[in-house]
């Protein structure tokens, strides 16, 4: 009787990183038999997609844009003021430039404090990271019909570099104003469109006043979010209880219906004689929803705070006031970043809301354009709606990437 | 000995912590009763000075306004119009998110799959979706691709069962024949023999240590029962397709198209936010259990079924929800294209002079019961889960 030898099935070498085409096709797109049949038929449809895409983009007329353009992003605005609104956009270039270039030497001078290399960000870093605004700018400079807007631009685009250098040789006293800088920017950005003859923000439309609403309404409804956060998590129960019902209810209603209540019932609960502006309620209506929001946010960054800082801060005599101030809100805040940006985002996005009120704001604006005698019964809305869809997935996506980078390099999702 | 002198030492009373924590609460409820007694004199006075009615009698005057696809007349009285608007926003939300969640577990699942293309095609979905507004993509879906569907006099028919034109969308349905009762009577019969089957396989395989495939078991003794009383019954049910009668639609189920056009773009925006939570929930999983699930041989079917997906599940289930919340809410949008859901009701009603803050109140209060029952229905689910896995 003979005994066999038990005979072991070689263990297969370790797959070698795949080498070429061939290799790399067969291992991510054909490893089995139902992943083959899967890629062939995803890639009969993408094919057809793409040259359904390319077709349209091709064939599809482009007047509605160009000639509605102005329209599109700024609304009403009349046109003999076109230079206000330019007047503002140079305002906030400078301000992008002066922060970012402030912000980029004071990581340089930490870095070089704490003896550890400084690695400055590349041109190619920020090609990868900024292409959809550079490509969504060449977009619409590319319906305008005269050179100015390109000249324009290129203009900020120049003033925003040059912005940038100066904040970053700024001297150290002086980049600790920055914010100082930031805010006189915003007022005169404001002063260039409603001041001295200009149209205050109810006569705005566009995409300028999708901008408008989203930061105005998510900074004004900060310090109110912050405060329902402090009431929520307060020992006091009567403050909590005030917190919790306002943010639950306003969390429980979609804001259509606050918007809504904005356009229809504000002027019931108000004095008569007071008589605000659609855009103004919209605006009023879109911060008391906001505040809810961010309540929540920063209720999460509050709860990141370890209790032993609180315990610390105690411990060294610090009042209350002074604890919340000097320890938990610095950590907190810092901590909830990357979910405001979040949050902004879906502000953004949820401002066309106020199209449904009438008010002409970019998704509107690409709507009625429709319905104007050149084009009417064309069934443009594919070219125009793919033109405002265009528009908010840029800021969309760029601002989300970044919000990203940001909880990376704040390290905020490690715990 | 030292007599320890104990002083009882009291703060001045404005120092006091305990006399603090009290005066502020009475300040803060008094100051928010306060505002809330200023804006409900206000709303009192300008409702009366613009002659409008101050309670709810008004619900019970006729509506006034006309509601496609339903058979409420502009005679019947409000409430029945807001409650057709409350069924129509539930039947967004009822058929949306079954339909939801399937997409979005699917992309999500898709978007870690070995197939390259599968894996791109997917993150191309969700990464176009997320960023768009959802009110754009229903304009989009509304205006640029349901209203372009043929007329009513020509509409499409595919394969005789559903049926297509930019007003309505039907598809085939079905019809009780004469022997219904009986039918039902032996679907339950089939239920029950199923779950006898399924407790005796779940009983033997705890005896015996074999494999218990009760859901298959379950599953054929269900659908041979059925099928026998199917045939015995010679067809209680029976097809009713869709068919263009002159002006009307005939037979079959039919939904306006703009009921469509709102399902479709919300279930595809909301699917691509579950398509990022489900990708999140499964990269959560430490790599060592899918190792484990490799090590004793499950197949990836059983590996996704039983080890990855109960895991990733418990931390999806939150973020889910809110995401259910959202797609709810989200109905509302569909005022935009004219769809007559609550609040597009409203809305109209507004405009037909009825008095707002009432009816914003009732729109509101609808909302949030929504909310409040989907909050409770998945915290029990929830908390079933939790009780299983732990």
């Amino acid at each position: 009787m003979t005994v066999e030898a038990p005979v072991f099935e070689e263990t297969p070498p370790e797959v070698e990183p795949a080498r070429g085409a061939v290799d790399w096709a067969r291992k991510n797109l054909f490893n089995n038999w139902y992943n083959s049949l899967l890629t062939l038929a995803l890639a009969v449809f993408v094919i057809w997609a793409l040259l359904a895409l390319v077709r349209a983009l091709f064939s599809a007329d482009y007047e509605i844009i160009q000639a509605n353009l102005r329209l599109f992003m700024i609304g009403g605005f009349p046109a003999d003021q076109l230079w206000r609104p330019w007047a503002a956009t140079y305002c906030f270039t400078v301000l992008f430039g002066v922060v970012g270039g402030s912000l980029s030497a004071g990581a340089r001078d930490r870095a070089t404090e704490a003896g550890l290399p400084h690695v400055r960000t590349t041109f190619r870093q920020i090609v990868i990271r900024f292409w959809p605004i550079v490509g969504l700018i060449v977009v619409i400079l590319s319906f305008t019909t005269t050179v100015t807007p390109t000249l324009l631009t290129i203009g900020a685009l120049v003033a925003a570099l040059g912005a940038y250098y100066l904040g970053r040789v700024l001297p150290r006293a002086i980049r600790r104003w920055t914010w100082l800088i930031a805010v006189v920017l915003i007022v005169a950005a404001y002063v260039a469109l409603a001041g001295f003859g200009g149209v205050g923000w109810q006569g705005w439309g566009g995409l300028q006043l999708n901008l408008f609403l989203a930061f105005a309404g998510i900074l004004i409804a900060f310090p109110f979010g912050l405060l329902l956060a402090l009431g929520r998590r307060s020992p006091l129960p009567v403050i909590r209880t005030i917190s919790v019902t306002y943010i639950e209810i306003v969390r429980g209603v979609p804001l259509i219906t606050v918007l809504l209540a904005g356009a229809f019932a504000i002027g019931f609960l108000i004095p008569r004689d007071l008589r605000p502006s659609l855009v103004t309620r919209m605006l009023i209506a879109i911060i008391a929803f906001e505040a809810a929001y961010i309540a929540e946010v920063v209720r999460g960054g509050l709860q990141a705070v370890p209790r032993g800082q609180v315990e610390a801060a105690q411990a060294v005599g610090l009042t209350p006031w002074r604890t919340m101030r000097l320890i938990v809100l610095p950590q907190a805040l810092r901590a909830t970043i990357p979910a405001m940006v979040g949050q902004f985002i879906s502000l953004f996005k949820d401002t066309t809301l106020v199209a449904v009120l009438g008010i002409t704001e970019l998704l509107d604006a690409t709507f009625i354009v429709n319905s104007q005698s050149a084009y009417l019964g064309k069934g443009l809305f594919v070219v125009t709606l793919s033109f405002a869809a265009l528009v908010f997935w840029v800021g969309s996506y760029t601002m989300s990437r970044e919000s990203r980078r940001l909880e990376r390099k704040l390290g905020v999702g490690e715990r | 000995m030292i007599g320890v002198e104990q002083t009882r030492y009291r703060p001045p009373v404005w120092r006091d912590v305990r006399v603090l924590r009290v005066v502020i609460q009475v300040l803060a409820g008094a100051a928010v009763l306060a505002i809330l007694y200023v804006l409900w004199f206000n709303l009192t006075n300008n409702l009366r000075a613009a002659g409008l009615p101050t309670g709810f009698d008004f619900l019970t005057q006729p509506l006034g306004v006309d509601i496609p696809g339903s058979d409420i007349s502009p005679s019947s009285p409000i409430w029945r119009g807001l409650l057709n608007g409350v069924k129509i926003s539930l039947a967004l939300v009822v058929v949306g998110i079954p339909l939801l969640t399937g997409i979005g577990v699917l992309v999500g699942v898709a978007r870690l799959s070995t197939n390259w293309l599968v894996a791109k095609a997917a993150g191309l979905y969700v990464e176009i979706l997320r960023n768009i507004p959802p009110l754009l993509i229903i304009f989009f879906v509304f205006n640029a691709v349901v209203l372009r569907f043929p007329l009513l006099q020509e509409s499409l028919s595919i394969a005789d069962l559903v049926l297509v034109n930019n007003r309505y969308i039907a598809m085939v349905g079905f019809t009780a024949q004469p022997n219904f009762g009986p039918f039902l009577a032996i679907l339950a019969l089939a239920m029950l023999a199923a779950a006898g089957v399924w407790w005796w396989r779940t009983r033997r395989s705890e005896r015996t240590g074999e494999h218990h495939h009760r859901f298959l078991w379950a599953l054929g003794v269900f659908t041979v029962i059925s099928l026998i009383g199917f045939f015995a019954l010679r067809g209680p049910i029976g097809l009713s397709r869709p068919v263009l009668d002159g002006r009307a639609l005939e037979g079959g189920y039919t939904g306006l198209a703009a009921y469509w056009a709102v399902l479709a773009a919300l279930v595809l925006y909301t699917a691509s936010h579950i398509a990022e939570i489900v990708r999140g929930s499964i990269l959560a999983v430490p790599r060592g259990q899918t190792e484990a699930a490799n090590a004793i041989a499950l197949s990836p079917f059983q590996r996704l079924r039983h080890v990855v997906l109960p895991q990733a599940m418990r931390v999806a289930i939150p973020p889910i929800i809110s995401q259910y919340l959202n797609f709810t809410k989200n109905t509302s949008l569909a005022i935009a294209i004219g769809y007559a859901e609550m609040t597009r009701i409203t809305f109209q009603l507004i405009g037909n002079g009825q008095p707002a803050p009432q009816m914003i109140f009732l729109l509101m209060g609808g909302y949030l019961l929504f909310s409040l029952i989907i909050s409770l229905v998945v915290n029990v689910v929830n908390r079933r889960m939790q009780l299983v896995t732990q």
